[in-house]
């Protein structure tokens, strides 16, 4: 009976101690940088002692817990439109940069042989173009046999930012799919079957002939998967690569795009990848927490200098170095506390 | 110690040493009232979180049911762009596949149960008994995986082009086996389904019929009647309330599955004729879409979908109690 005693006593202790510590970083939200911030909350907790508890609940989720002020920062994936940043007193900023590829099962097309463009795919998933040997895809692919199967379109059921940049840039690149879908982290596909999350997606496709269906870059790379290349908006064809996505970052007008409200897909320069997209932060500007809020935006600001090299072995891409410096002169100017700049540059 | 004694002993408690200390008598009397409140208290429990969960849905659907109306239950159109939301779509998916399963599931469990409690050498009769209980323990995440990775390939190429080449023009019934062969969809689901409920279905209806009393039993074999004379006239009348209670049980659990579901239904918010065809379920789409839900009429008609859910679990709980109210009266008459 004693020793029960005392174990409890011993255990409750422990847990105190355990909530003590808790000087950790809370976040919630987004389930596409998932990975690479629990890749580097584990760098950062051995260098510095400061863990990070991400619930990677989703972005709905992440937004709705740091409107709660539950956690001390938010993450989604579709960045929020100003108005709402501002009756809500909160900013956001790019964190990471990802793309979606369109991968396909055809008999006799390997990765990056089939060549696409917006207009395709969305004809492709309103359910216009039903077959590979259709005389648009032909054009795109003069040197291509492609047989008669009929086009089986795969898409992610489970709302996410996947959805959202891919359906995002089909509304930028067809009229007729912007009028009648539209974009968003679930819509209401008229043809095709949906599969849950990435490895449903590409279960599906690679098990069903004549499909075409659309992953995380980095699902499609570690899968082999056969990818297409695609037509961006300066008219090249581009493949994905880490430096396509880079490309569509850099040449993106961040500069002109209030709060960071800056969708990533169909952007100009000659070698970007159209549907690159960033994951995004959220915090308060003026927070009632401005210590855990500090903390925060260390780590964060640890993540840009010393995160790169782990986020490419994730094959995420990190964002170019002048959106970096143009984040963190947002955090000195806009986060305060006290009236006072909250971020000091360190 | 004999009855009458004892309480002598205590009355007079003079000459005898009394047996019943009235300390521990009322430590005894406290312990019991106690013991009732708390399951008093557990038994109210039970009660207030229900009730909880319903207001709870009813004040998260509130602000969809009070915008849609009606039209939310009649209307088939589920688009998150244009904030348009119908359930007809996912009530539809999730009573299809729960028929199907039952259709699947309740005559295999009848099978499984007769065949083991009737008809199986001792031999064989504990290790099918203990396969269904395993069967029954495997979490539906893993039906799902093995579903989608294992079953629908197997079906994608071999069962459903046979049925659309054999059944697909036959008249009344051809155009449940039309479309092309995707390998998931509202048929796959239903197998799923039916597999992850047999294990209910079939133990629930063993142990009923195991409560048959064997007297009756070889009366009927003593009355020169077959087995399957005794089973029909006998034991299945005998358990009529069991088996009820096993397939409701089944239908109920059907109803709400969410994760094998969704990863073998297609996900799509549409009614097809055809049961080869992808669709969605009410729970299916809820898990997908909840996460990332992003406005306050997407997350409410959500919400609406988990109390048409709860409504119809309700309903079919309603009408089995009705159902075996029914059936205990007739058997009771018959008595």
């Amino acid at each position: 009976m004693k020793i029960v005693k005392r174990l409890l006593i011993l255990g409750v202790a422990a847990s105190l101690s355990l909530a003590a510590s808790a000087a950790d970083i809370s976040g919630a939200g987004a389930t596409f940088p998932y990975p690479i911030y629990a890749k580097w909350a584990d760098a950062y907790k051995k260098l510095t002692g400061i863990g990070l508890n991400y619930q990677s609940i989703g972005s709905g989720g992440g937004i709705k817990q740091i409107k709660a002020k539950t956690v001390t920062f938010g993450a989604s994936d579709m960045p929020l439109k100003p108005d709402d940043l501002k009756s809500s007193g909160l900013i956001q900023f790019p964190m990471i940069i990802g793309g979606v590829v369109p991968v396909v099962n055809i008999k006799g097309v390997g990765p990056g042989q089939l060549h696409l463009d917006g207009a395709t795919v969305a004809a492709i998933y309103m359910g216009d173009i039903t077959q590979w040997n259709d005389a648009a895809i032909k054009k795109l692919n003069p040197k291509l046999t492609l047989p008669g199967t009929a086009i089986a379109p795969v898409y992610r059921s489970d709302g996410s930012g996947t959805n959202f940049l891919f359906s995002d840039y089909l509304s930028k690149t067809s009229p007729k799919f912007q009028s009648s879908i539209g974009a968003n982290t679930s819509v209401q596909w008229p043809v095709g079957i949906g599969a849950k999350g990435n490895e449903g997606v590409a279960n599906m496709t690679t098990q069903t002939d004549g499909a075409i269906g659309y992953v995380e870059y980095a699902y499609a790379k570690q899968n082999k998967m056969s990818f297409t290349t695609l037509t961006n908006k300066a008219g090249n064809a581009v493949a994905p690569s880490a430096e396509s996505f880079q490309a569509a970052a850099a040449t993106a007008d961040w500069a002109g795009a209030d709060s960071y409200f800056l969708i990533l897909t169909d952007q100009p320069g000659a070698k970007s990848w159209p549907i690159t997209g960033a994951s995004f932060i959220l915090v308060y500007k003026q927070p009632d927490d401005a210590a855990s809020v500090n903390e925060a935006l260390k780590f964060f600001a640890w993540a840009y200098k010393d995160g790169a090299s782990m986020a490419a072995e994730l094959d995420y891409v990190p964002l170019p170095a002048a959106l970096i410096s143009q984040v963190q002169k947002t955090w000195t100017t806009q986060i305060t506390s006290g009236g006072r700049p909250l971020w000091s540059g360190k | 110690m004999p009855g009458p004694s004892y309480f002598c002993a205590t009355r007079s408690g003079t000459d005898i040493v009394a047996i019943i200390d009235p300390r521990h008598a009322a430590k005894q009397l406290i312990f019991e009232r106690i013991f009732r409140s708390a399951t008093l208290t557990a038994a109210i429990l039970v009660l207030l979180i229900l009730g909880g969960v319903a207001v709870s849905l009813l004040r998260g659907a509130w602000p969809a049911l009070s915008h849609f109306r009606l039209a939310f239950i009649t209307r088939e159109i589920w688009n998150p762009v244009t904030e348009q939301f119908g359930a007809l779509a996912p009530i539809y998916g999730t009573v299809v596949t729960s028929l199907i399963a039952m259709l699947i599931a309740v005559p295999t469990g009848f099978g499984i149960a007769l065949f083991l409690t009737e008809l199986c050498p001792p031999l064989l009769k504990r290790p099918i008994g203990v396969a269904v209980e395993l069967l029954a323990a495997v979490p539906s995440i893993i039906f799902g995986i093995w579903g989608l990775f294992v079953l629908a390939p197997v079906l994608q190429r071999y069962v459903q082009p046979w049925l659309i080449r054999n059944l697909g023009d036959v008249p009344a019934v051809g155009h449940l086996f039309k479309g092309p062969p995707y390998g998931i969809g509202i048929l796959t689901a239903g197998v799923v389904l039916a597999i992850m409920v047999l294990p209910f279905i079939a133990a629930t209806m063993r142990d009923v019929f195991d409560t048959v009393p064997p007297m009756l039993k070889e009366s009927g074999y003593g009355l020169g009647a077959t087995t399957w004379e005794v089973i029909w006239n006998v034991v299945v009348p005998h358990s009529r309330v069991g088996i009820v209670g096993g397939t409701m049980l089944g239908l109920g659990r059907a109803l709400g599955e969410t994760m094998a579901v969704t990863f073998v239904i297609g996900n799509a918010h549409r009614i097809s004729s055809s049961l080869l065809a992808p669709g969605t379920t009410i729970s299916s789409a809820i898990a997908n879409e909840f996460t990332e839900a992003v406005g306050d009429l997407y997350t409410s008609s959500l919400i609406a979908l988990g109390l048409l859910l709860f409504l119809i679990t309700f309903t079919v709980i309603a009408l089995a109690q009705a159902m075996l109210r029914r059936l205990e009266r007739r058997t009771g008459a018959v008595a």
